[in-house]
């Protein structure tokens, strides 16, 4: 393959090669289960403690023992929520908000079908919740709190730790999808009301299938998974034990990097965004630009179609994604681009470049050249673009017949 | 990413008859509601002889969509206009060497704008009367309003008969939750409830003699395998396409696939819903294969 430039870190991150090296060795010599008591063994406990406590100076957990390790963030997202179920049964609500991803927003849908009532939030246009609304949701049958830190697509914050304290004063427990926000803004959990937290390795240069549900000590708590003792008995299952300690390593290296991510990554992410808007005529940024991850920047380009922007960047060696329909199986249009009221000729032509440590300027500065000519070239396809400029009044000069 | 054939790229890449016609004299604009695609197509019609003498497309959608769009004005170029109206969306998908199941609505708008064009022309109303629902099965390509109208033309009672009839949910099973919905729902609004426990009753005249285990004569059992054939093929010639059983070699069913269905993505997919109606009738394992690959 030849390298590229890699935009799609929400998606997922290349794992670090001294993330990699630090695994190697269990795979291949203490491979043995951390809970036998002999020398293949022996080492990987001790690992394992150090990963646990990477992991907790990452995110400021206050306990070694508040970190569960999980084989992913949507393992973390369903223990939280179905434990808070569980635990609280003469509860039966749920907050959560239009924009989560998948892992909360199925889950929700699917305890719906089971008499559970779900309260969802919505969101403005710049992606961002009514505070008042969300207070008066808050009550006695409320089980659980669940609201993502940052969304995967726009990379917009919401205010969790405000929420959080809200959801304590009234006796409600919180739960917050940080999968897309740690190792990329700091936290420091010990602080703040949040009593349950899900991360994913594979979003900050660890591998894929390893996750941490954050559960504050003196949380009521009830396993997903029941079996042996590991995690003491909060999640059972032999431990991931390589990957445990690679995510270890990588939250090491992502604390190690927190103010670099915050001025060099950011400082990319901008000179991105300056660059496009400057280059592209109608195209916006959507979401809160003022409060979102220094990482992400999703741009809607009018009238044109996201996967086709794509396919010719990809073309270029360039890779991104995009809200699209046509992107997904599913046919549906993001629903985070809906739930923001993005116009669908926008929606649709909506693409998220998202940056880690590992890119350069330079490779800035080819996007910045390459986007400009591709989008040209679809609006000159486009029924809705004509001689260099959007059709007056698009929606009536063309106005297809919908099947 | 979607795995395009290599006709699908080269169209999208290098569209062909991009743009209006400056001297149209018909013009189709139709949409897909369930992707947010849209497709213009203008005509340069010979009014003497309805030859389409050019054809031009202008197209806001995915990559499938602009290549659907560009083969469609490379195909009508020289046709009249009721050679033009047969072409199905299934020789647009043939034309592009296969669409993905997910991707043939793109092959459907393209003929919707050649209807709404040649009506343009002969000032005729087009109207849609095609409704597309959501995609359920994924593996046989069957949408919500397929399934529901099974359910009602049959009273289908269970998933099992509505992969019966329909084949959805017959592969990888990530679609019964979805049937299920969809059962219940109909079966609602006549008042019945979807009952997960029914028996598989499958109508009691269609109720097959249980099979008397292994011991078929070879003839019999090529008769019976002919038998399956010959109920499907209605079927695959519905699609445009045929089914020829060519030859078995003990567990091996070698069939000739043609027209519509050769090449085409869904090839496989009414292979292995042959494979499955044989198996149920045998009551052995058999594999159904494509005569190419039967060795010389
Ligand atoms: C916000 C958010 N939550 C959850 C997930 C799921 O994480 P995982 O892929 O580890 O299950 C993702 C990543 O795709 C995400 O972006």
């Amino acid at each position: 393959m030849t390298k590229g430039i890699y935009l799609d870190n929400n998606a997922t991150t290349m794992v670090d090669k001294q993330v990699v090296d630090e695994m190697i060795p269990y795979f291949t010599e203490q491979f043995g289960n951390p809970s036998s008591m002999h020398q293949f063994g022996d080492k990987v406990g001790r690992a394992m403690k150090t990963a646990r406590a990477q992991v907790q100076a990452l995110i400021g957990a206050e306990h070694e023992s508040e970190i569960v390790f999980t084989s992913c963030g949507t393992e973390s997202d369903s223990t939280a929520i179905l434990s808070a179920l569980k635990a609280q049964p003469q509860r039966n609500e749920i907050i959560t908000t239009v924009v989560e991803h998948p892992a909360v927003l199925s889950l929700c849908e699917f305890l719906e079908k089971d008499g559970y009532t779900v309260h969802y939030l919505k969101v403005d246009k710049k992606g961002r919740l009514d505070l008042e609304e969300y207070k008066k949701l808050l009550g006695p049958k409320t089980a659980i709190v669940s609201i993502m830190w940052a969304n995967n697509e726009t990379g917009t914050l919401f205010p969790v730790l405000e929420m959080a304290e809200l959801a304590h004063a009234a006796g409600v427990m919180f739960h917050t999808d940080a999968v897309q926000a740690v190792g990329k803004i700091p936290m420091d959990l010990k602080k703040t009301k949040i009593d349950m937290l899900s991360l994913s390795g594979h979003k900050l240069h660890a591998p894929k299938g390893i996750g941490v549900l954050y559960l504050k000590r003196g949380t009521r708590y009830r396993p997903l998974l029941r079996g042996g003792h590991q995690e003491r008995g909060r999640r059972a299952g032999t431990e991931n034990a390589a990957s445990i300690i690679g995510l270890g390593l990588a939250c090491d290296m992502a604390k190690k990097h927190m103010e670099y991510e915050n001025s060099c990554v950011k400082a990319m992410r901008d000179r991105l965004e300056e660059g496009l808007l400057e280059a592209v005529p109608n195209c916006f940024v959507t979401g809160d630009p003022d409060n979102r991850l220094p990482n992400t920047l999703n741009i809607a380009f009018e009238f044109v179609e996201g996967e086709a922007i794509l396919m010719l960047l990809n073309k270029q060696g360039i890779a991104a994604s995009s809200g699209s329909a046509c992107t997904s199986g599913s046919l549906e249009p993001s629903h985070v681009m809906r739930a923001m009221d993005i116009p669908f000729t926008a929606a649709h032509g909506s693409i998220r470049f998202s940056f880690s440590r590992y890119n350069v300027m330079d490779e800035v500065e080819e996007v910045i050249k390459a986007v400009p000519p591709i989008i040209e070239k679809l609006r000159k396809l486009s029924p809705y673009w004509s001689n260099g400029a959007p059709v007056e009044n698009p929606e009536a000069a063309f106005a297809p017949t919908y099947s | 990413m979607w795995d395009y054939s290599e006709t699908v790229k080269d169209h999208f890449y290098n569209p062909r008859n991009a743009g209006a016609l400056d001297d149209a004299n018909a013009t189709g604009d139709v949409g897909s509601i369930s992707c947010g695609d849209a497709l213009r197509l203008t005509l340069k019609v010979d009014p003497e002889t309805e030859i389409i003498q050019d054809a031009g497309f202008q197209t806001f959608g995915c990559g499938s969509a602009i290549a659907s769009s560009s083969a469609l004005t490379e195909m009508v170029k020289g046709k009249t206009l009721d050679e033009a109206l047969a072409i199905s969306n299934q020789d647009i998908a043939d034309f592009l060497e296969g669409l993905p199941p997910e991707k043939m609505h793109c092959s459907v708008m393209g003929r919707e704008a050649l209807q709404a064009a040649v009506a343009n022309y002969r000032g005729e109303e087009w109207a849609d009367d095609h409704e597309e629902g959501a995609l359920i099965c994924k593996c046989f390509a069957v949408d919500a309003v397929m399934i529901e109208d099974t359910i009602r033309a049959n009273s289908l009672k269970t998933v099992e008969q509505v992969t019966h009839y329909t084949k959805a949910g017959g592969s990888c099973s990530s679609c019964h939750e979805g049937i299920e919905e969809i059962l219940t729902k109909v079966l609602a609004e006549t008042g019945e409830a979807f009952d997960p426990e029914t028996p598989i009753t499958i109508d009691p005249a269609e109720v097959k003699p249980a099979v008397k285990k292994g011991k078929l004569t070879t003839v019999q059992r090529i008769l019976k395998i002919e038998q399956v054939i010959a109920e499907i093929r209605p079927q695959i010639q519905a699609d445009r396409g045929d089914i020829e059983l060519v030859d078995v070699e003990d567990k091996k069913v070698y069939v000739k696939l043609t027209g519509a269905c050769s090449g085409c993505q869904m090839a496989t997919a009414t292979l292995g819903g042959v494979q499955q109606r044989i198996i149920e009738e045998l009551g052995e394992f058999i594999q159904v294969l494509p005569a190419e690959l039967q060795a010389a």
